[in-house]
C-alpha cells in the first residue's frame, strides 16, 4: 500500500512534516524510519482534513459561529461546539479520500492473522508549540474494531477542534480559526503480555552506563502509575550484561476486555509473580531498543515498551512513547568522587584515609 | 555482625597416615606451636588455583618463589602504599596465604617512593620489557646448558698437567645450586612486571568503578586485554599444523596419535609429510616449551616431551576441520566487540573524565598483556627446562641406586638434594664401595610417599581462621578472586541460588545448559567430550585445545584474571570462577546452566544423595569433603 495525499503510512518512507501529519503523526513515522518498533499503523493527513471540510462546505459557517462569541459564556460556546462537532460529524468523507482510508486500515488489518483493535488518535499541527498544547486536541479512542467504528472516530478527532476548551483557548489566546487542520493517527492496539519503561541512565545516580528497566505483565499504566511493584533491572549500557536486578511482586495486570472495550485487572498467579516477567532475550531487546532511542534523539531517554501478544517472537517489543531524560540529563556528567570504601573497589582500604585516587602513576 | 569463622589449623584433621607431615616441608613453611596465637589471629586463604595438589617437598619450590617474589615487589622494590607482601606456609600438603597490610601511619610515607618507582616503569616500559625478554631467555638457555655428570673415574692427565686440582665433583654441586639460582632469578624477573601490570589495571579499574558504578568487571578486563597473545600461540601452532595435514590430504597417519613414534612415522612416509615434519619442528622452539599443567609440579607434562599431547590436540582439529567446523578463535569479531566496548563508554564521558580515561585506558592496556603473556615465558617455559634439569639429576642418583623410581628426588626438599650431591661425590672421590643414600633414602622416600598419598585424600579447607570484615588487599581479590563476597559464601552466608547451585566470578558471560565433566587432572583432559562444559578446581591456558570443545568452565578457585576467566573470554565461553567446591559437589555427566553473566552454576539434575557434595558448601562442620 502507497502513501497517498491523504494516508501516510507510519512506514511508507514519506518524508513527514508537521503540517501533514502533526505532531504525534509526524513522530510516529520518524521513529519507525528511524528503526525503532512502534504499533504499525498509519496518519490520515491534514490533506483528508482540508478535503473534507472544503467538500462539507461549512468552514465559512464555523467562523461565522465563532465570530463574536464571548469565551466567558461558557454556556453559549458549549452550544456552539455541540452544533459544529455534530455537524462535522454528521457529513461524509469525500468517495476518494474514504476508498483509500478503508484501504489502508484493510492493509493494516492484512499484516495480522485475526483482525485487531486499533486506536484513533488526533494529531495536531499546533501541538508541539510549546504553549498550545491543551486537553480537546488530545483525543484518543481505543479498542475500535471494524472500518465502521474507526471512520466515525477519524471525525470525532477532527470534530475535537472544536470542542469548548479548544474554542475558548484559541479566542483567549488570539489564535484565529483560519488554516486549522488535523491530522489522525490509526494504530493497531497493543495487546500487551508485559510492558514497562526503560531509562537510558541509572535515575538513583544519573549514571549513563546503564538502563533501568521497570517491568510487569499486561499493559503499562500499573507500573507507570505506581499500582504494581514492578520487576527492576539495571543492565550495563555497552555489553548489556545484568548488573542488578529485584524482582517485584507484580500482583496483577491489566488486560484487554475486547467484548466491554476497556482493560480489566486481573491476578497474577504465584508461579508468573515469583519470577522476572522478561526472558535474558527480551531484556536484551528491550535494553537494545532503548539504547537505540538514545541514539537516535541524542539525549538520554525514557522509554515506554510493550510485549505484543498478537506479534511473534522477536519482533513483538514494541515502543510506545520516547521521551527525554529531564532530571540528570540537564546536569554535567558524573564527576569521580573520592570512593569511599565498597565492596566493589579492591585497592581501598576499608578504614584508611589511603585512597589510589591520591596517587600518580606517571612520575 | 559476628562473622563466622573458618577451622584453626590445629582443628583440621590430619588424614590417617599422615602423621608427621610437618616434617616432610622445611621448618619455616609451617604453622609454629610456639606462634600459635599470632598465627591464628591471621585470615589465611588456600591458593588452590595453583597449588591445587598435595606439595612433595620438593615441589615447595615454585610455590616458595612466587610469592617470595611477588611479595618483595610490593614490600621493597615498588613500596606500594598500602599493601606489603603476602606470607605463606604449607599446612596438610596445600599452600595458604595471608595477606600483610602496611601499617596505617607509614602508608603515607611510601606514596612518594611509590609514584617514583613505578612512573620510572611505565614511562619506560617497551624499552624495560624488551630488556626483560633478554634477561629471562638468558636465564633459560644458561638452565638449558646445565649438565649433571658423575666426575669422572680418573682425573684427566690435562688437569695434572695444568694444576687444576679439581676432581669435578665442583661442577656437580656448582651446577645444582646454579639450576635453583637461575629459577630463583627467573621468578624474580616474573614479578618485576606483574605487580605493575595489576597496578596499572587497578588504577583503571577504581577510575572505571567511580565514572560508572557497578560497571561489570568483565567490562574493564575486556578494554584493557590483549586479543592475540603469546600465550595463544602455542595453540594456535596446533592449529596451523592441523590445517596443513587437511591440506596435505595426511589425515590417516594421526589415527594412533597416543603412539606419537608410529604417528610421526606414518607422516613421514606421506606425501608432503616432510613438509609438515619440518614446520612440526619448527613450532617446537619455544612454543612445545608448554605443559598441560601449570608449571608448579614435578609431574607436569610439557608437549616437547610427550608429543602424544600436541598430536592427539592435532588430531581432534583435524576432525573439526574435517566436519567443517570453523578452529580459529574469532579475533577479527573479539577485537572489533573490543573497539566498541572502548568507545561505547568514552561517549559516556568528556573533559577532564575522557583525558583520565583515555591516559588510564592506555596505561593499562600497554601493561596488562604482561599479565597474561609473561605466564608463558616463566611458568611454561622457564619451568618446563628446570623440572627436565631436575629429573635428569634424580635419575642421575637413580642410576646409583639412591631411590627406587626414576623421579623420586621429588620426595627430597631442596636443601636435603645438596646432601644427597655431597654424599655421592664423597663415596666416588673416596673411592668406598657404595654410598650412604641407598641403604637410607629408599626406606625415607616410601615413608615420605604414604604420607603425602595420604594427605591427598583430603581437600584443602579453602581458608583458615576468622576473616577480616572486607578484603581490601588488591592482588587479593583480583588474582585470587578471593572477595568479601566469595569469603562469605564459603561460610555458607552468601546468598543461596534458587534451585540450589553454586555462586561464584561472573568470569565471562553467557548462559548455556550441558553436561558436566569434572577434570580434577590434565590427564583427564582427553576424556572431554565435545559440548560439555568443563568442571575444574583450577585451569591451566595450555589446556587450549579443549577450549575449542566445552561449552563453559566452572572452577573452584580463580578471580577475574585467573586463567580460565581470560582464556574462556578469549574464546567467547560463559565462565563461573571461585566457586569453591564445584570440582567436588558436582558429577560428571549432571546437566548444568551455567551462567557466566551473573556468575551462577545450577545443576539441573541434582543429586539425590545426601553427603559431602551433595549439597552447596557450608563449612560449618569443618570436614573437608574427601575425594
Amino acid at each position: 500500500m502507497q502513501d497517498t495525499q491523504y494516508i501516510q503510512f507510519f512506514d511508507g518512507g514519506t518524508e513527514p512534516t508537521l503540517a501533514n501529519l502533526g505532531g504525534k503523526g509526524a513522530s510516529l513515522v520518524t521513529m519507525t524510519s528511524a528503526g525503532m518498533p512502534v504499533p504499525p499503523g498509519f496518519v490520515v493527513t491534514t490533506a483528508q482534513f482540508d478535503a473534507f471540510m472544503h467538500e462539507a462546505g461549512i468552514t465559512d459557517h464555523i467562523h461565522a459561529l465563532l465570530a463574536g462569541l464571548n469565551p466567558d459564556d461558557i454556556t453559549e460556546v458549549d452550544a456552539v461546539s455541540a452544533t459544529i462537532r455534530a455537524d462535522i460529524e454528521s457529513r461524509p468523507v469525500p468517495a476518494e479520500a474514504r476508498a483509500q482510508t478503508v484501504a489502508a486500515f484493510e492493509a493494516l488489518q492484512s499484516r495480522f492473522e485475526t483482525p485487531v483493535p486499533v486506536a484513533v488518535r488526533s494529531s495536531a499541527t499546533a501541538e508541539d508549540l510549546p504553549d498550545a498544547s491543551f486537553a480537546g486536541q488530545q483525543d484518543t479512542y481505543l479498542w475500535l474494531e471494524g472500518f465502521s467504528a474507526v471512520g466515525e472516530h477519524i471525525r470525532k478527532c477532527w470534530a475535537s477542534l472544536y470542542t469548548s476548551r479548544a474554542i475558548i483557548y484559541r479566542l483567549k489566546n488570539n489564535i484565529p480559526n483560519e488554516g486549522l487542520s488535523m491530522a489522525v493517527v490509526v494504530q493497531k492496539m497493543v495487546n500487551a503480555k508485559a510492558s514497562g519503561v526503560a531509562m537510558t541512565l541509572d535515575p538513583t545516580n544519573g549514571d549513563r552506563s546503564k538502563i533501568t528497566i521497570d517491568a510487569s505483565y499486561g499493559v503499562g499504566e500499573m507500573v507507570v502509575s505506581g499500582q504494581v511493584t514492578p520487576d527492576n533491572i539495571v543492565l550495563d549500557k555497552v555489553t548489556l550484561t545484568l548488573v542488578n536486578e529485584h524482582l517485584g511482586d507484580k500482583h496483577a495486570e491489566l488486560v484487554p476486555d475486547l467484548a466491554a472495550r476497556r482493560l480489566v485487572e486481573r491476578e497474577v498467579d504465584a508461579e508468573r509473580r515469583s519470577r522476572r516477567c522478561l526472558t535474558d532475550a527480551q531484556l536484551t531487546a528491550v535494553a537494545t531498543l532503548a539504547k537505540r532511542a538514545e541514539k537516535h534523539y541524542k539525549t538520554p531517554q525514557d522509554i515506554e515498551w510493550a510485549l505484543d501478544a498478537d506479534l511473534p517472537d522477536g519482533e513483538n517489543l514494541l515502543l510506545l512513547q520516547a521521551r527525554p531524560e529531564t532530571v540528570h540529563s540537564n546536569k554535567p556528567a558524573t564527576a569521580p568522587q573520592p570512593v569511599v570504601s565498597t565492596t566493589t573497589a579492591p585497592g581501598q582500604a576499608a578504614s584508611s584515609g589511603f585512597s589510589w585516587n591520591s596517587v600518580k602513576l606517571f612520575a | 555482625m559476628s562473622m563466622k569463622s573458618f577451622p584453626k589449623p590445629s582443628e583440621l584433621p590430619v588424614p590417617a597416615g599422615a602423621e608427621g607431615w610437618e616434617k616432610l616441608y622445611p621448618y619455616y613453611l609451617v604453622f609454629q606451636d610456639k606462634l600459635k596465637e599470632q598465627e591464628d589471629a591471621k585470615f589465611w586463604f588456600c591458593d588452590s588455583q595453583h597449588w591445587p595438589t598435595v606439595f612433595k617437598p620438593f615441589e615447595t619450590i615454585g610455590g616458595e618463589f612466587a610469592v617470595k617474589c611477588l611479595g618483595q615487589y610490593n614490600a621493597r622494590h615498588l613500596m606500594i602504599p598500602n599493601a606489603n607482601g603476602i606470607e605463606f606456609r604449607v599446612h596438610l600438603g596445600y599452600l595458604y596465604m595471608s595477606p600483610i597490610p602496611v601499617p596505617e601511619d607509614q602508608i603515607a610515607a611510601r606514596v612518594p617512593l611509590f609514584e617514583e618507582r613505578v612512573g620510572y616503569y611505565f614511562q619506560n616500559w617497551p624499552r624495560l620489557l624488551e630488556q626483560w625478554h633478554t634477561k629471562v631467555k638468558g636465564t633459560i638457555d644458561e638452565m638449558e646448558q646445565i649438565t649433571f655428570a658423575k666426575p669422572p673415574a680418573v682425573v684427566p692427565i690435562e688437569d695434572i698437567h695444568s694444576g687444576k686440582a679439581m676432581d669435578g665433583s665442583e661442577v656437580l654441586l656448582d651446577n645444582y645450586d646454579r639450576l635453583i639460582q637461575l629459577a630463583y632469578q627467573n621468578w624474580q624477573y616474573h614479578f618485576e612486571f606483574l605487580n605493575l601490570g595489576y597496578i596499572a589495571y587497578l588504577d583503571f579499574f577504581n577510575f572505571c568503578k567511580q565514572v560508572f558504578p557497578n560497571i561489570p568487571d568483565q567490562s574493564i578486563a575486556t578494554m584493557v586485554q590483549g586479543v592475540d597473545m603469546e600465550l595463544f600461540r602455542p595453540d594456535d601452532e596446533l592449529k596451523g599444523l592441523a590445517a596443513l595435514a587437511v591440506e596435505l590430504g595426511i589425515q590417516s597417519a594421526f589415527e594412533n596419535a597416543d603412539d606419537a613414534d608410529a604417528t610421526l612415522g606414518a607422516i613421514r612416509a606421506s606425501a608432503g609429510g616432510e613438509h609438515w615434519m619440518t614446520r612440526w619442528e619448527e613450532a617446537h622452539e619455544p612454543w612445545f616449551n608448554f605443559t598441560v599443567g601449570n608449571g608448579f609440579y614435578g609431574h607436569d607434562k610439557y608437549w616437547n616431551e610427550y608429543p602424544e599431547i600436541p598430536l592427539n590436540y592435532i588430531k581432534d582439529y583435524i576432525a573439526r576441520l574435517d566436519a567443517g567446523q570453523e578452529i580459529l578463535r574469532p579475533v577479527e569479531g573479539l577485537i572489533a566487540e573490543k573497539e566498541r566496548i572502548v568507545e561505547e563508554y568514552r561517549e559516556l564521558l568528556d573533559g577532564d573524565n575522557l583525558a583520565a580515561f583515555d591516559g588510564k585506558r592506555g596505561l593499562a592496556a600497554q601493561c596488562y598483556p604482561y599479565v597474561e603473556n609473561h605466564n608463558f615465558y616463566i611458568e611454561h617455559w622457564t619451568m618446563g627446562v628446570f623440572w627436565r634439569k631436575v629429573r635428569e639429576l634424580s635419575r642421575l642418583f637413580h642410576a646409583e641406586g639412591f631411590w627406587t623410581e626414576p623421579d623420586d628426588l621429588l620426595y627430597l626438599g631442596r636443601n636435603e638434594v645438596r646432601d644427597a650431591i655431597f654424599d655421592l661425590v664423597t663415596w666416588w672421590g673416596v673411592g668406598a664401595a657404595e654410598p650412604i643414600g641407598p641403604s637410607y633414602w629408599p626406606e625415607e622416600i616410601e615413608r615420605r610417599r604414604a604420607i603425602v598419598d595420604a594427605l591427598k585424600t583430603a581437600r584443602p579447607a579453602p581458608a583458615l581462621n576468622t576473616p577480616p570484615a572486607s578484603i581490601t588487599e588488591p592482588f587479593t581479590r583480583m588474582l585470587w578472586g578471593i572477595t568479601t563476597e566469595q569469603v562469605q559464601q564459603w561460610l555458607g552466608e552468601g546468598e543461596a541460588v534458587e534451585g540450589g547451585g553454586l555462586r561464584g566470578m561472573a568470569a565471562s558471560p553467557g548462559v548455556v545448559e550441558g553436561p558436566a565433566r569434572v577434570v580434577t587432572d590434565a590427564d583427564q583432559l582427553s576424556e572431554v567430550q565435545q559440548g560439555e562444559i568443563l568442571v575444574a578446581t583450577v585451569t591451566a591456558p595450555s589446556w587450549g585445545p579443549i577450549f575449542g570443545k566445552i561449552a563453559a568452565t566452572v572452577t573452584d578457585i580463580g578471580g577475574m584474571m585467573s586463567h580460565a576467566a581470560i582464556v574462556c573470554r578469549e574464546y567467547g565461553l560463559p565462565a563461573v570462577t571461585g566457586t569453591g567446591s564445584a570440582s567436588t559437589t558436582i558429577r560428571t555427566g549432571q546437566m548444568l546452566r551455567v551462567d557466566g553473566t551473573k556468575g551462577i552454576v545450577q545443576i539441573l539434575d541434582a543429586p539425590t544423595v545426601e553427603g559431602p557434595g551433595a549439597h552447596s558448601h557450608s563449612h560449618d562442620h569443618d570436614e573437608p569433603a574427601h575425594v
